[in-house]
């Protein structure tokens, strides 16, 4: 992999950021009312030195253009405004609350990924078995069932049938003062759920995938041949087979996550779940708009990111395009 | 003397047809989704009751009266009503947004595809930086900054769905823009206007019918969402809203939650059966003769 292209890559996701920026910038020029007003929010709209202060702050008196410069200043510089509901800047506020979301869409893609590629693999063997039936039937279903209602689900059945694993945040208020581990155990218990309702959606997806994938791939003249030399069924699905299929599944896996953030936004809203989708939520009921915006932001540079990952994976997975640039 | 055979090719939509009308899943999703629709429209002239009115006591178990079938709210309030009323404007936002959604990513696709170089390089940009956006967030934003209205709410779908499609019809514009036929079209003299619109994107149409399904099940999943937010049109009722206003009470009561979610997922269910039902029957791979 060739620094160029790496180099290449970063610059190109910088611009998207600053193109996420500036977008920010004309959605609260473009929304009705005064943009100080807006700035503002509901909480301090009626307060005039706020408002005078925020137009100064952002030169709302001053050309447009000169306006858009100060907001990339402030951008740049880590400000991202100032949240007048919390009455905190809002990179600090988005900064408590991005651990957990980040915690619960990796697990979520984790599980998705090695639950659905392993369904789809194991229907691949009998394309027209059993299983490979139900894996269409659990994916179709997959796709349509809304993800805060299968969590709402969950949360009935976890609370009144089965009370097993807990419905509701993401720490026990008892262990506040408890060692590393004991807290590390009890945070994964509260995420069994919410990674799980988020998960389902997307194993489905990759089920599906990996079994279209395996399918097309078993067919090929290295798997007989890998048959012919004696490897074990085991070795041939997933070693031979499984690695040549993989493409596919990693480029779904980059553009899913951009979804996979919208998804958790309403999963963390049903279980409560402390992170940055639930600030969304708490912040759009408040007409907080620099910490809606602040999310918008940073969720974005989170698809930046994970493009960026699945590029470079994408050239790690397949050798033919490891010497381009 | 030999007698001249007589072959007559079938049309290729007929002949999906004929495919599509073998398909029990399909059918079915076509039977339910017309029952939903059916009854989200004139269910109102068979059944009266008011979704907003408090008519009972709060929280009466599906089936307890015959008054109720499905029992009542946290309010009092009778939930098949409320399905009843609920279906209309969550079906309406899904296609309009749907539609929204179809104009926009197959005009951006199809110029795309078609003229290639900087148009291409300029639009496929675009597409990738609202790729980057989270959806369900940005529509958030859009709806809360331009007031939630069914029409904000369905444009703002709309404006976050559309890149994939204007990919799947860049894909397929670019690859069908090299066959001969559109050589032929272009021999003959035609603009390039009209060779995108008619000869190129009704050869297209297939793979773009079955997104424009796969499309109306992702927006009515959006719009239950964002209503399920609260961010819906706050003056009419919809199956989000419901599950959205009774998520509180659920270890009280299940069922005021739980009747609102099998009906969106009924209706995205159907609407997919059907989506892989045209995408079978488009593909030639699986037709015999």
């Amino acid at each position: 992999m060739s620094a160029s292209f790496l180099f290449r890559r970063l610059v190109y996701g910088l611009i998207l950021m600053l193109g996420v920026v500036v977008l920010n910038f004309l959605l609260i020029r473009l929304a009705p009312g005064d943009p100080a007003m807006v700035i503002a929010g509901e909480m301090g709209g009626g307060d005039q030195a706020l408002l005078d202060a925020i137009r100064t702050q952002y030169g709302l008196d001053r050309p447009l253009l000169t306006q858009l410069g100060i907001y990339l200043g402030n951008v740049l510089r880590g400000d991202l405004g100032q949240s007048y509901f919390f009455n905190q800047p809002v990179a600090t506020l988005i900064g408590n609350r991005i651990g957990p979301t980040i915690l619960l869409v990796l697990s979520a893609q984790v599980l998705s990924i090695l639950l659905g590629v392993f369904l789809g693999v194991i229907a691949a063997r009998k394309p027209n078995g059993a299983l490979s039936g139900f894996v269409s039937v659990v994916a179709t279903v997959g796709y349509a069932v809304p993800v805060f209602w299968t969590g709402i689900m969950l949360i009935i059945l976890f609370a009144s049938v089965f009370p097993i694993f807990p419905v509701e945040g993401m720490q026990s208020v008892r262990l506040r003062g408890a060692g590393f581990w004991v807290k590390a155990v009890d945070i994964a218990h509260h995420l069994v759920l919410p990674a799980f309702t988020l998960a389902l959606i997307y194993l489905a997806q990759y089920a599906r995938l990996s079994r279209a994938s395996m399918l097309e791939v078993l067919g090929s003249d290295y798997i007989r041949t890998a048959r012919a030399k004696g490897a074990s069924e085991r070795a041939v699905l997933f070693k031979h087979a499984l690695r040549n299929a993989s493409l596919p599944i990693l480029t779904v896996a980059g553009l899913q996550f951009g979804n996979l953030i919208s998804g958790a936004l309403l999963v963390e809203t049903v279980f409560n779940w402390p992170g940055m989708g639930r600030l969304a939520f708490e912040s759009i009921l408040r007409r907080d708009y620099p910490t809606i915006l602040g999310v918008l932001f940073f969720a974005s540079a989170m698809v930046v990111v994970a493009n960026l990952l699945t590029d470079l994976s994408y050239r790690l997975a397949d050798p033919r395009l490891r010497g381009k640039t | 003397m030999t007698e001249a055979v007589d072959f007559k090719p079938e049309s290729p939509a007929r002949e999906a047809w004929r495919m599509f009308r073998r398909n029990i899943p399909a059918l079915a999703g076509v039977v339910v989704l017309t029952i939903i629709v059916a009854a989200t429209l004139w269910g109102t002239f068979f059944y009266d009751g008011n979704p907003y009115r408090i008519v009972w006591a709060p929280h009466e178990a599906p089936g307890m009266t015959p008054d109720f079938p499905l029992g009542t709210d946290y309010l009092g309030r009778d939930i098949f009503a409320g399905l009843i009323a609920g279906g209309g404007p969550t079906l309406a936002v899904g296609a309009a947004a749907a539609a929204i959604t179809m104009v926009i990513g197959v005009s951006l696709g199809a110029l795309a595809g078609f003229y290639g170089g900087w148009i291409d390089n300029l639009l496929m940009r675009i597409t990738e930086f609202f790729q980057v956006l989270p959806t369900l967030l940005f529509a958030m934003v859009l709806v809360t900054l331009f007031s939630p209205t069914l029409t904000t709410i369905a444009l703002a779908i709309g404006i976050v769905s559309w890149p994939q499609t204007a990919r799947l019809t860049r894909a397929e514009v670019m690859k069908i823009k090299e066959l001969e036929y559109v050589t032929a079209a272009r021999a003959i003299g035609a603009r390039n206007r009209r060779i995108i619109w008619t000869v190129i994107l009704p050869n297209a149409a297939p793979p773009l019918i079955v997104s424009a399904t796969l499309t109306i099940g992702v927006a009515i999943l959006f719009e239950a969402g964002l209503s399920f937010l609260g961010l819906g049109d706050p003056n009419t009722m919809s199956w989000g809203l419901m599950i959205g206003t009774n998520r509180a009470y659920i270890l009280e009561a299940w069922w005021p939650v739980t009747f609102p979610g099998l009906a969106i997922f009924l209706t995205v269910f159907s609407v997919s059966l059907i989506g892989d039902g045209l995408n079978d029957a488009f593909n030639p791979k699986l037709r015999e003769r």
